[in-house]
């Protein structure tokens, strides 16, 4: 194993299986000076206090109606937030820009938890598709199984799972971690560009299909792998990453990890070239 | 996008008109140009179910046309013209609708091919079910609505399979409306989310084959897909697994029979499906509010997988 004291920051990260590309042109784009993020608010954050706890019943309440009840909650400086009766309804507990303590009693429908920034929410129950979409920081937590489309376009934050997930797992995510307790379906980290996928289950077919870049582990049986999806050596740093994690998330702590398999991308058909189709399909 | 669902009870019958109405209407912002139920009622066991149409409910973009009352009653004379020929006899008759009828007949061939084609051979009639147990009803409109139309709310039986229609590919009119008998097989029905791709290549093998279509709506080939299928000496099991290949597109679809439930999902999983299952019912939908309308109360779902078939008995 590299001794991670004494290498560069980037050579750390190659170490760990991340970004042993380097990316030119728009990706490097800069946005903002990290030295002033603390001089940067989102547009209708708060500042909340956790120890402040309330419980919100929203068996009678749309979508909207819920959302916009937590926004009033958190402007009361509501921390911790319990929401009672969710019955499977849709985009609840979406665009959360602040730190928050949030807890479903029940399951969520389609896209919730869409476009957050922050929060820590945990689900005790199941979700539907597109939970945490575009999550870009936090830690969302689900206590049963989720559907397709589980963290969809993720920036960051860890988004775990404790049952299984449908298709399309981690679909465009370009950062952040997934974690799945079960199994996962068809076509998971289609077109990931980073990030991390852990899956201690089996996984279905075309694993990682057109990937860019990023990582995924696997501990059971893979259907099959994606296009440009290949196998890479799964190193000690990696296993020590996989055991942390794991058990940060406070599942899988026993799991054996040397046993996983590591799938990055082959990067054939990565940033794409100047080869006619018919010529790409004789290079891969 | 359109919102399927289903129910099974095992070891009991209950009002499976009501629960799938409730199912219906949460998924009615999936579509609702028109809403279909198929209902496997409790019955003897005796008589035959007919449930047919002399005329359409002409929505926006229908092929049909609409026509006066006295048309309907025309062909509906040659209906009961031909039943009589055919030694069918009308044991019970319901006219819910000037174009909507029911009838409960003694037939004794088991054979219902040259059945249903001498009554279809009538213009405008097409018949939307035929079975023992089962009865397709479906109309324009939401869950809602045409459950209290047709007055499903107190039908009790085992099991039923349902689909609310955003018109797509095909106009908005009954012909196009799920679900799709299993015609010419007794108590087969079929819904479907999602869209085949290799419908005109499939239909025009199929009808090669004496197969039977009446809309252009491409689930309907789902449904004469397992019929030939089954014709041939499939099971229903068989017949959907063979689907998966033999159907191209997306697609999450539902086939019932007298006695199970069933369900497949394409090798992409790309259409939406939520399933609960205990010893007692199976229920499942496009969404999991649709299951939630049923069962309230905190409750284990799950996703099936892509290319799942799933095959469930009363």
């Amino acid at each position: 194993m590299a001794n991670l004291k004494n290498v560069t920051k980037k050579t750390k990260a190659q170490a760990m299986g991340m970004h042993t590309e380097v990316l030119t042109g728009r990706t490097q784009q800069k946005f903002f000076n990290p030295d002033e993020a603390e001089n940067f608010y989102y547009f209708g954050t708060y500042d909340v206090d956790f120890n402040k706890r309330t419980d919100l019943d929203v068996k009678d309440m749309t979508a909207a109606e819920a959302n916009k009840e937590i926004d009033n909650l958190m402007g009361q400086g509501y921390g911790t937030i319990v929401i009672k009766n969710p019955q499977g309804k849709h985009s609840i507990g979406v665009g959360i820009l602040n730190k928050l303590n949030l807890i479903f009693e029940g399951s969520l429908g389609y896209f919730g938890i869409g476009s957050c920034d922050g929060p820590t929410v945990r689900i005790n129950g199941r979700v539907g598709w597109s939970c945490a979409e575009n999550l870009m920081a936090g830690k969302v937590v689900i206590e049963k199984n989720a559907g397709s489309c589980f963290g969809a376009a993720i920036r960051g934050g860890d988004l775990i799972c404790k049952g299984s997930v449908g298709a399309r797992t981690g679909i465009d995510m370009k950062g952040g971690t997934i974690i799945i307790g079960g199994d996962a379906g068809a076509f998971t980290g289609f077109m990931m560009q980073r990030g991390r996928i852990i899956i201690l289950g089996d996984v279905g077919i075309n694993l990682g299909d057109s990937m860019y870049d990023g990582t995924i582990f696997v501990g059971g049986e893979i259907g099959s792998y994606g296009s440009d999806a290949v196998d890479a050596e799964l190193t000690k740093s990696d296993q020590d990453w996989l055991k942390r994690k794991l058990k940060v998330a406070e599942i899988g702590e026993n799991f054996d990890v040397s046993k996983m398999k590591k799938i990055v991308a082959g990067k054939k058909l990565w940033n794409y070239d100047n080869l006619e189709p018919t010529e790409k399909k004789g290079a891969i | 996008m359109c919102g399927i669902a289903g129910l099974i009870h095992r070891g009991k019958s209950s009002k499976v008109g009501h629960e799938l109405q409730g199912m219906l209407q949460a998924l009615k912002h999936r579509g609702e140009d028109s809403t279909g139920y198929a209902l496997y009622g409790d019955t003897d066991g005796k008589n035959f179910i007919m449930r047919f149409k002399v005329g359409e409910n002409v929505g926006e973009g229908s092929t049909s046309i609409a026509e006066d009352v006295s048309v309907y009653d025309e062909r509906k004379k040659m209906v009961d013209n031909y039943l009589a020929e055919m030694g069918a006899k009308i044991v019970k008759e319901e006219r819910t609708l000037p174009y909507s009828l029911r009838y409960e007949i003694q037939y004794d061939k088991k054979d219902l091919l040259e059945f249903s084609q001498k009554i279809e051979s009538i213009p405008g009639v097409e018949i939307l079910s035929m079975g023992k147990s089962l009865e397709v009803i479906k109309d324009l409109g939401n869950a809602k609505m045409v459950c209290d139309r047709y007055n499903l709310d107190k039908l009790v039986g085992t099991h039923a399979i349902g689909h609310a229609r955003m018109a797509t590919e095909s106009g908005v009119d009954i012909k196009s409306a799920h679900p799709f008998w299993g015609y010419p097989f007794s108590d087969v029905s079929v819904v479907h989310n999602g869209q085949l791709t290799n419908y005109w290549n499939n239909r025009r093998a199929l009808e090669n084959k004496g197969m039977r279509f009446m809309s252009e709506c491409d689930s309907e080939l789902i449904a004469v897909y397992l019929a030939e299928k089954m014709r041939d000496g499939a099971s229903l099991e068989e017949g959907m697994k063979e689907s998966l290949t033999g159907l191209d597109g997306v697609f999450t679809y539902f086939v019932a029979t007298k006695d199970s439930l069933g369900m497949a999902k394409d090798t992409m999983a790309a259409k939406p499906l939520v399933l609960y299952e205990s010893d007692d019912l199976v229920a499942m939908g496009s969404e999991e509010i649709a299951i939630r309308s049923i069962l309230p109360q905190e409750i284990d779902t799950y996703d099936p997988f892509d290319g799942e078939v799933k095959v469930w008995q009363i």
